[in-house]
C-alpha cells in the first residue's frame, strides 16, 4: 500500500470512529429517555398527585406530598440563592475585575460550581442539623441553596461580561451613580442570560438527591413544616426504587418521568430563550 | 429646591455605597464559603481523624459495632470506578468532539450539540434508577458474559473479568461514570478545538493533510492544556458522583479479588447509604473523614484543570 493510500484509509477509520462516538453518546440519550418514557407513563395516573406516599405494601398511594416538598424546596433554595448569587456575580463583574478578590472568588466560585453536591449535604448537615438536632427542611433548602448560588454567580458574571462598555459610559456620562447604572442598565440589559442561569440552576437543583440525604431526610406524610423533615420527590424515588414492591417502584418511574421531563423542558427553554435574546 | 437635590442625592450615595458593599460581601461569602466547608468537615471528622490517624487511608475495617472504621475499600471503590470511566469517556469524547467541530453539517451541530449536553442535564437518580432496574440484567446477561469468554482467559488482564456476572459491581458504576461525564468532557473539548485559529488549520489543509491530520497534529497539540483540563474536570465530577454510582456498585465493604466485576463501595455510595443512620461518635465521624478525603481530592483535581484551561487562554490571548 503506497503512503497516500495508507494516509487516507488513516483517516477514513479515525472519521469512522469519531461517527460512532457520536453514535455511541446519542445511543444512551434516547436508551434513557425512552426507558423513562415508556415506564413513567404507565404510572402516571391522576392519584399520583392526590394520594400521599403509601406504606410498605399498600397497593394504592401516589407522590403528593413528595411533589408538593418539592416544588416548597425547590422555590425557597431559588429565593435564597439567586439575589445572593446576582449580587456577587455583579461585583465579580462590574467591581472587583481588577481586584484580588475578584479573580480568587472567581476562581473559587468555579470550583464550588463542580464541588460534589453531597459534600454539601455533609457541610449542611454538620452546620445546621448536628447543632439544632433534627433533621428539617429548612437545611434541605440551605443546602440546595448553596448549589444555586455558584451556578447563578458564575452566568451572572459571564452575562455582565458580555455589555458592551460603551453602555456604561454612556449611562456614567449621564451622572447616574454606579449602583443605578447597574441595576437598570446593565443588569437589565443581561436580563436574559441572568434568568437563563437562574432556569439552569433550578433545574440542576429539581433533581439533586445526595445534599437532602441528610438534610430535608423524607416524610411519609404530609407536611407544610419547614422545621420537620419534608417528603420530596428526589430521596422518595431513591427509597422506592431501591424497595422490592413492585408498587413502590412503579411510583417511582412516575417520580423519575415527572422530574426528568421537568429538568428537560427546564434546560429546552433556557436554551431557546438565551438564543432568541442573542438574536436580537 | 437646592436642599432637596442635596437629600436626594446625599441618599443616592448612600444607596450607592450600600450596592457596592452588599456585592462585595456577598463575594466575600462564596469565598468563605469554601473555607467554611473545609473547616466543618474537619472540625466534625476530628474524633475520627484522631483516633485512625493516617491509618485511615489503609486500613479496609469498616465495622460499625466494634468501632472499627477504615477508608480503604471506599477510596479505592472511587478510584477505580473514576479511572473506568476516564478510559472509556476521553476518546468517546474526542471523537464526538471532533464530529461536532470538523464532520458534522453546519446545520446539525447546534441539534446534536444540544443532545450530548443534554446527557448532563439528566439528573443523576434518573442514571441509577436506569442503571440498576434496565442497564445491569442486560450487561449481566450479554455484555459480561461476552467480555469473560473474550478477554476473560488473557493472562492477567483476565483476572479483572473473573467471577460471576451480576451487572452491578464496579465496572457497571464505571460505565454510568462514563456516560454521565462525556457531555462534560466533550463540551470543554468542542469549545478549545474551536479556538483554534482557522488560518492553522487552512494552513494543513492547504498542503494536503487530511481532516485526521490536522486533527490530530495541529489541532491536538494546540489546545492540548485545555484538553487536559476538560479531561480533569470530568474526572472531578466522576468522583464525587453519588446518587448514579450507590445504585449500581452494590454497596458491600467486602473486597477479596482484583476483579472489576465484584460490587464494591465508593466514598459517595458509603455516605449515602449509612450517613442518615449512623451512630453519632465515631461511626458519623469517620464518615465524614471519608467525606473530606472526597473533597480534598476533588479539589485538587479541579483546581489542577482550572490552572491548565487558564492557562490555555491566556495563551490565546497573547498569540492572537
Amino acid at each position: 500500500m503506497n503512503l497516500l493510500a495508507r494516509r487516507k484509509l488513516t483517516n477514513r477509520v479515525a472519521l469512522t470512529l469519531s461517527l460512532s462516538a457520536m453514535a455511541f453518546g446519542l445511543f444512551w440519550l434516547a436508551w434513557i429517555l425512552w426507558t423513562v418514557l415508556e415506564l413513567g407513563i404507565s404510572g402516571l395516573s391522576l392519584t399520583l398527585f392526590t394520594e400521599m406516599t403509601p406504606p410498605p405494601g399498600a397497593d394504592v398511594g401516589g407522590l403528593a406530598n413528595a411533589i408538593a416538598g418539592s416544588l416548597i424546596m425547590v422555590v425557597l433554595a431559588t429565593l435564597l440563592g439567586t439575589p445572593i448569587g446576582i449580587l456577587a456575580g455583579v461585583y465579580l463583574a462590574e467591581y472587583g475585575r481588577n481586584h484580588w478578590l475578584g479573580s480568587t472568588t472567581r476562581f473559587i466560585n468555579d470550583l464550588l460550581l463542580s464541588a460534589p453536591s453531597i459534600v454539601i449535604g455533609l457541610f449542611v448537615y454538620a452546620v445546621v442539623v448536628a447543632q439544632t438536632g433534627k433533621f428539617s427542611a429548612w437545611s434541605g433548602v440551605l443546602a440546595l441553596a448553596l448549589i444555586v448560588l455558584p451556578v447563578v454567580v458564575r452566568t451572572t458574571e459571564n452575562m455582565l461580561q458580555l455589555i458592551p462598555n460603551t453602555l456604561r459610559e454612556a449611562a456614567f456620562a449621564l451622572g447616574a451613580p454606579k449602583s443605578v447604572v447597574i441595576s437598570k442598565v446593565t443588569l437589565r440589559a443581561a436580563r436574559a442570560g441572568v434568568l437563563t442561569g437562574v432556569l439552569l440552576a433550578v433545574a440542576r437543583i429539581a433533581g439533586e438527591t445526595a445534599p437532602l440525604l441528610f438534610t430535608a431526610l423524607s416524610n411519609q406524610f404530609w407536611s407544610l413544616n419547614l422545621n420537620e423533615p419534608m417528603a420530596n420527590l428526589p430521596v422518595t424515588i431513591f427509597k422506592f426504587a431501591m424497595s422490592p414492591f413492585t408498587n413502590w417502584q412503579e411510583l417511582a418511574w412516575a417520580g423519575v418521568f415527572l422530574i426528568t421531563m421537568g429538568v428537560l423542558v427546564l434546560n429546552i427553554i433556557a436554551r431557546v430563550f438565551l438564543r432568541a435574546e442573542k438574536v436580537n | 429646591m437646592r436642599t432637596t437635590g442635596f437629600k436626594s442625592s446625599a441618599s443616592m450615595k448612600f444607596g450607592d455605597r450600600l450596592f457596592g458593599t452588599l456585592a462585595k460581601s456577598f463575594a466575600w461569602l462564596t469565598l468563605i464559603l469554601l473555607a467554611g466547608i473545609i473547616l466543618a468537615l474537619v472540625y466534625a471528622s476530628w474524633p475520627s481523624i484522631q483516633a485512625f490517624g493516617i491509618g485511615f487511608l489503609f486500613s479496609d475495617a469498616w465495622n460499625p459495632p466494634m468501632e472499627d472504621f477504615g477508608g480503604l475499600i471506599p477510596i479505592y471503590g472511587t478510584l477505580v470506578t473514576s479511572v473506568i470511566a476516564l478510559l472509556i469517556a476521553v476518546p468517546v469524547s474526542f471523537g464526538i468532539a471532533l464530529f461536532l467541530t470538523e464532520m458534522a453539517p453546519a446545520w446539525l451541530r447546534r441539534p446534536l450539540g444540544t443532545a450530548i449536553e443534554l446527557l448532563a442535564a439528566i439528573p443523576s437518580i434518573v442514571y441509577g434508577m436506569w442503571g440498576l432496574l434496565v442497564f445491569a440484567p442486560i450487561f449481566a446477561k450479554y455484555i459480561q458474559p461476552g467480555l469473560q469468554s473474550s478477554i476473560g482467559h488473557v493472562p492477567v488482564i483476565g483476572k479483572l473479568f473473573a467471577g460471576a456476572p451480576l451487572g452491578i459491581g464496579l465496572l457497571a458504576a464505571g460505565i454510568i461514570l462514563a456516560i454521565m461525564i462525556i457531555p462534560y468532557i466533550a463540551s470543554v473539548m468542542r469549545d478549545v478545538f474551536e479556538v483554534t485559529p482557522p488560518m492553522l488549520k487552512e494552513s494543513a489543509y492547504g498542503v494536503g493533510c487530511t481532516t485526521w491530520e490536522v486533527m490530530w497534529g495541529v489541532v491536538l497539540p494546540y489546545t492540548k492544556t485545555g484538553v487536559i483540563g476538560g479531561v480533569m474536570l470530568g474526572l472531578g465530577r466522576a468522583l464525587g458522583e453519588t446518587m448514579a454510582v450507590t445504585f449500581v456498585i452494590g454497596n458491600t465493604n467486602f473486597l477479596d479479588s482484583a476483579s472489576l466485576f465484584a460490587p464494591g463501595n465508593s466514598i459517595t455510595s458509603a455516605l449515602a447509604n449509612e450517613f442518615a443512620e449512623a451512630d453519632p461518635g465515631l461511626h458519623t465521624a469517620a464518615l465524614m473523614e471519608l467525606g473530606l478525603i472526597l473533597f480534598v481530592i476533588t479539589l485538587v483535581v479541579l483546581v489542577v484543570s482550572k490552572l491548565l484551561l487558564m492557562r490555555l487562554a491566556r495563551g490565546e490571548g497573547t498569540k492572537s
